[in-house]
């Protein structure tokens, strides 16, 4: 239950924001993210973000997801 | 276990060398137990064959990081409870399967109480907006999923909400770690620190693992590789005889944690003794509202009557994440409980020991 995997912020308002993750769009919250960006990555857990993960960081444990997804087929 | 390792090249040189390294060891007796804390490590390394390349040389205890396998019977008898009075409960999915000693919000909902999954602690708000019904949100989990409920509290203060309360069975990591490394002194050899939890914490709040019982910690993550660098990083601890709190998730994982979730945390709850299946109370290991919020606490706007019923099933699922015990050690194990028809909590969340064991053991 306490998994999290790294949203692309899309566009935001307020203590909310349009997050993507594979192609997803979900709202977030993410009022204990400081001046999060368009376009940053963040970790989501529940709908709301935990932390702010550099793109590096995100595309590489997207990649790894994304691997054991396919694994999994 | 091969599918994943052909995805990653580096992984099984990776593991090869950590079991030539246990092996190597000095006057360690094998197995070395190490005590995965989290649910979803519990998942990983039987999904991943963990258990099965290292079955003669590392044993992998599961902890008690799956917030719905570590609420009693007695919490679960209260959202039944809640359910039966007519309110309009709202839960994290897994809950709803577990038994309690007479029922499950599941078999409640078939008698017609109202009962939402759902998958965000938020959507409690939309769903109390919509109804002048009472609803409740069943709070489990731990300090990854805390921030997200103080939250929930502070939206529904801000919005003056009246008909939302919160059912606060909410648990902390560090205090049942202690409890456990005084319970089961010299059972355990290290910790694979939980990735998420440790996210919000940081690596600060374990620091009394290696200090005060020397015993090595490793925050990972979740994936083959992290999990192989978090093993790599305990068998090197005990082969160095030095023993710290290792990071191996820094890609996530800040020292400090997440500050800000952290004070967030803190504006709403404050530390309280509170009850685990399988240990009973242990001393500030969970969290309660703050007097402030006293009226979105469930326990103290309902009169909520439930008797203390011993449960008598032959599950074990109390030893099971104490470390004491395996799943395949349960007598009901793949008979009378498999998914589809739960005995106790660990088969029924999908981090579960027992429903892990039941989907990737051998
Ligand atoms: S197999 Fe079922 S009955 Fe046995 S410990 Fe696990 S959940 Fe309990």
């Amino acid at each position: 239950m306490c998994l999290a995997v790294p949203y692309r912020i899309i566009s935001k308002d307020g203590n909310k924001a349009i997050a993507d993750v594979f192609g997803m769009k979900k709202e977030i919250d993410i009022r204990i993210i400081e001046d999060v960006e368009i376009d940053e990555y963040v970790l989501v857990h529940a709908g709301f973000a935990i932390q702010r993960v550099s793109q590096e960081d995100a595309k590489e444990t997207l990649e790894l997801l994304t691997e054991l997804c396919e694994a999994e087929e | 276990m091969i599918n994943t390792f052909r995805n990653h090249p580096d992984l099984k040189p990776l593991l090869q060398k950590i079991n030539n390294n246990v092996v190597a060891l000095d006057g360690k007796a094998l197995p070395l137990k190490f005590m995965e804390v989290c649910g979803t490590h519990t998942v990983s390394i039987l999904k991943f064959g963990f258990r099965q390349f290292f079955k003669d040389t590392i044993k992998f205890l599961s902890g008690p990081g799956c917030p719905v396998c570590v609420t009693s019977a007695k919490d679960i008898d209260k959202t039944i409870f809640l359910a039966q009075q007519g309110y309009h409960i709202v839960t994290f999915g897994d809950l709803i399967k577990v038994p309690g000693s007479q029922s499950s919000l599941e078999k409640e909902m078939a008698q017609g109480a109202t009962v939402d999954v759902v998958y965000s602690p938020f959507d409690a708000l939309a769903i109390a907006k919509n109804t002048t019904k009472e609803v409740i949100f069943i709070a489990v989990g731990f300090e990854t999923t805390i921030p997200v409920i103080a939250s929930l509290v502070l939206d529904a203060y801000a919005q003056k909400l009246n008909n939302l309360s919160i059912l606060c069975l909410v648990k902390t990591m560090p205090n049942v770690l202690r409890y456990l490394l005084t319970h089961l002194q010299g059972q355990i050899d290290g910790f694979i620190l939980p990735g998420h939890v440790s996210v919000i914490i940081g690596s600060e709040p374990y620091e009394f693992i290696p200090e005060e019982y020397h015993i090595p910690c490793t925050i990972a993550g979740f994936e083959p590789v992290d999990l192989g660098l978090g093993v790599e990083s305990l068998i090197d601890q005990i082969r160095s005889g030095s023993v710290k709190v290792d990071n191996r998730y820094t890609r996530m994982v800040r020292t400090e944690g997440n500050t800000a979730a952290q004070v967030l945390i803190s504006s709403v709850f404050q530390e309280s003794d509170v009850s685990w299946r399988g240990f009973g109370i242990i001393p500030l290991s969970g969290l309660g509202l703050k007097a402030e919020f006293e009226q979105f606490d469930a326990e103290k706007k309902f009169d909520i009557r439930v008797d203390d019923v011993e449960v008598k099933t032959a599950c074990i699922c109390g030893d099971i994440i104490s470390g004491k015990s395996s799943p395949l050690d349960c007598v009901l194990f793949r008979k009378q409980c498999a998914p589809e028809n739960p005995v106790g909590p660990c088969m029924v969340s999908f981090e579960g020991a027992c429903a892990a064991y039941y989907k990737y053991g051998e």
